[in-house]
């Protein structure tokens, strides 16, 4: 209970702490940088290590370079869902979370062999 | 183009969306623990760069351009979106960062745990800056 107790609090400050340093700057463009910041990567690693060591904290690492690709996939298909049709920011966002999924889970299982 | 740093933008952002924002990082990395622990580190590693805060952030990048256009007597709806088309533009390039920074950990976590954290998160911001600078040269 006490560990996840510290995942929220940590997680909450990290993200919160990233997406306040990305309203601060412009261009918009920079300011999205902040929006793919390892936030809860950062949260949680230390947590992680502690508790069930570096090997599979560096399992984790490898898993993220595949989420990260996901996510470069799904900030694209939002900004071509914003741009080109013209859909509100919410249902954008949230249509184009199949697509991380898709890329993110598909990746993985091609990749690592996923039973 | 220079970048900017405007601390007074903090003040369009309510003290409710902040709070919302906390709420839903926490969770979300609750979640991604719970997902690890469930799931082992392979399934649980994607949810670190789950994009857990995108869709409140770029709804709120929209609604404070949209009143802001709107308040000087234009129309921001589209000017809204426009701007969260931008920062899911800049999100893309950022995570070719998120993924220097997950090549780091793979790499260098079990020899040096505190060596491969400090050099991950320097890898992150180096890539996506110049990622982003990159992109504007060609």
């Amino acid at each position: 209970m006490l560990e996840y107790s510290l995942r929220f609090l940590a997680g909450g400050i990290a993200v919160s702490a990233f997406a306040a340093l990305g309203d601060t700057l412009r261009p918009k463009s920079f300011a999205g940088l902040f929006g793919a910041a390892p936030s809860i990567a950062l949260a949680t690693l230390l947590i992680t290590l502690s508790q069930k060591g570096a090997q599979f904290v560096g399992l984790e690492g490898r898993s993220m370079i595949v989420g990260a690709f996901a996510l470069a996939v799904y900030s694209w298909t939002v900004c071509v869902l914003l741009k080109r049709f013209l859909l509100s920011s919410w249902t954008a966002t949230m249509a184009a979370l199949i697509v991380w999924f898709a890329v993110a889970l598909g990746a993985s299982a091609a990749l690592f062999q996923l039973s | 183009m220079i970048v900017q740093f405007k601390p007074s933008a903090l003040g369009q952002t309510r003290w409710y969306e902040y709070l919302v924002r906390f709420l839903l990082g926490g969770a979300m990395t609750v979640v991604a623990g719970l997902i690890a622990a469930r799931f082992g580190p392979v399934i649980g590693g994607l949810f670190l760069a789950f994009p857990a805060i995108f869709p409140a952030s770029a709804t709120l990048i929209e609604k404070h351009v949209r009143e802001r256009k709107e308040k000087a007597g234009l129309s921001g709806a589209r000017r809204g979106k426009e701007a969260a088309a931008l920062d899911a533009a800049g999100a893309a390039l950022g995570s070719f960062g998120l993924g220097a920074f997950g090549l780091v950990i793979w790499l260098m976590i079990v020899q040096s745990p505190a060596g491969a954290l400090v050099l991950a998160a320097a890898s992150w911001l180096a890539v996506a800056v110049l990622g982003w600078q990159a992109r504007r040269w060609l």
